[in-house]
């Protein structure tokens, strides 16, 4: 049997990554840089979260992990192995058991609760960084809440489009000072970043950056009095649960180009199944 | 080399310090909160969670500063041994470790660069007690209001003003730990701000 650190991360490098989070929680939205340690997985598979995660759990915990919205992709099977062997966390898909979640591009319908820790994976974590390749100007821009660049190519995609067109990873501000970038989620996710009971944490590994969003803070999603943000809505409901509150992902079910819109979110679908609401894709009448 | 510097550190470092630092963390996400903290047995005048923060949180990438009576032989043998942090004087620190008297004035510590926010010391401060409830708190981390047993107010104040720069506190208490980050902002207990008096007191 190999003998593992806890967690997998020697001491060393949990300590500076627990020293990084307790800085980015005093800083909500700012980017903490950290030494990111190579992971025995590929970049691409949220190794800046799994460094968070393998800083914040203890053995009491359950973990959770979703890859845009289930958890039962090859990824999110992997990291859950992963802690299981080397934590001796127990796992769960259920939202409302986890104590620490590990999301890659969702945010759980189920409100989450104070005892909850959500740790996203983040691939870019500068919001600047399409408008400005240079980490040093960036830096500088935030310094000076130097925002409006980002403000143009927000109002660029109104006159281009009739409506703001980004439509993942939509840009926040925090606290009313910093901007950050939520991670490639939905815009529909927005509202959840704010006033959350549960702590959220953002790792990314490539691009060594740390940052928090304490319980219960303010976070609203740029927009313009003129053209308010919106989070999007699908006009139907879950073909498998009838949902109609939940993110929708389309299907193809058959070669005749056949579709079917199901939730994202695998856990709150099946829950809800259980419960006994069935969706017109699922021998239901549809509650759309 | 004493016996006392070779005790007192934590049993099973990874999973003791996995432990402490959820309290701490959940302290600094949760202003005005109190957590349950232990593990460490340090030399005294230290208290028990003040050394746990310290074993979870420093080593030789973190220059400490011993304030007052907490700097002592015995202490900074015992933390040399277990942590490895080098001794250093406040306006160079990471943390700094004393009783508020000890640590004040705080004008010389590092609070960061408009650039490096982060790039600032975080004070552990040992207090008598963390059940007096005296600052009314608000912000991040806060649903609507908390209440914390704060040394005085106005440093506090003058301290949040500073954001995003600012120092942050960890105060320490027996086997239990708070925190207060330069988030929070501080109003007195009776919610009315500071009287002129005080203020310029
Ligand atoms: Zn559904």
């Amino acid at each position: 049997m190999i003998e593992y650190n806890f967690a997998y991360l020697d001491e060393q490098t949990k300590r500076m990554i627990r020293r990084a989070i307790l800085k980015g929680l005093a800083i909500p939205g700012y980017q903490v840089p950290f030494a990111s340690r190579e992971m025995p997985m590929p970049y691409g598979w949220g190794t800046g979260g799994v460094q968070v995660s393998a800083a914040v759990l203890t053995p009491d915990d359950t973990f959770k992990v979703i890859d845009q919205g289930a958890d039962d992709t090859t990824n999110a099977v992997s990291i859950r192995t992963f802690f299981e062997r080397t934590a001796g966390v127990q796992t769960t898909t259920a939202t409302q058991e986890a104590t620490v979640i590990q999301t890659r591009h969702r945010i759980p319908e189920e409100p989450l609760n104070d005892g909850q820790i959500l740790v996203y994976q983040v691939p870019i974590p500068e919001p600047l960084r399409f408008l400005e390749p240079r980490e040093s100007e960036t830096r500088k821009m935030h310094s000076l809440e130097e925002y409006g660049l980002m403000h143009v190519k927000l109002y660029e995609d109104i006159s281009r489009h009739g409506h703001i067109a980004t439509s993942y990873a939509y840009p926040v501000k925090v606290e009313g000072r910093y901007v950050m970038d939520p991670s490639p989620i939905p815009k529909f996710d927005n509202p959840k970043l704010g006033d959350m009971a549960a702590i959220q944490l953002f790792g990314a590994g490539r691009e060594q950056r740390i940052y928090a969003l304490p319980p219960y803070t303010q976070v609203t999603s740029l927009d313009f009095e003129d053209h308010p943000f919106e989070a999007s809505k699908a006009d139907h409901g879950c073909g498998m649960c009838a949902a109609t509150d939940s993110y929708l992902d389309e299907l193809i079910i058959d070669d005749t180009g056949g579709r079917m819109f199901v939730c994202s979110d695998t856990d709150y679908c099946e829950a809800r199944q259980a419960a006994g609401h069935i969706g017109k894709d699922n021998g239901g009448k549809d509650a759309a | 080399m004493q016996a006392e510097t070779l005790s007192g550190g934590f049993a099973d470092p990874s999973l003791h310090s996995a432990h402490a630092f959820r309290s701490v963390m959940e302290a600094m996400a949760r202003p005005g909160t109190l957590q349950d903290i232990s593990g460490a047995a340090p030399p005294a005048p230290l208290s028990p969670a003040a050394g746990a923060v310290l074993l979870t949180l420093c080593d030789t990438e973190t220059p400490v500063y011993l304030a007052g009576d907490a700097d002592t032989d015995a202490v900074r043998a015992w933390l040399a041994f277990h942590t490895g942090a080098p001794m250093t004087g406040p306006s160079h620190c990471t943390f700094a470790l004393g009783t508020w008297d000890a640590l004040t004035p705080l004008e010389t510590y590092p609070i960061g660069t408009a650039e490096y926010p982060d790039r600032s010391a975080t004070l552990i401060v040992e207090c008598p007690t963390l059940d007096a409830p005296s600052a009314t708190l608000k912000g991040p981390g806060i649903k609507e209001s908390a209440m914390l047993s704060l040394p005085e107010h106005d440093a506090f104040v003058k301290n949040s003003a500073l954001f995003p720069l600012g120092l942050d506190f960890i105060f320490t208490s027996g086997s239990r730990v708070a925190a207060l980050p330069r988030s929070t902002e501080v109003l007195c207990a009776d919610s009315k701000p500071l009287s002129r008096e005080e203020g310029s007191a």
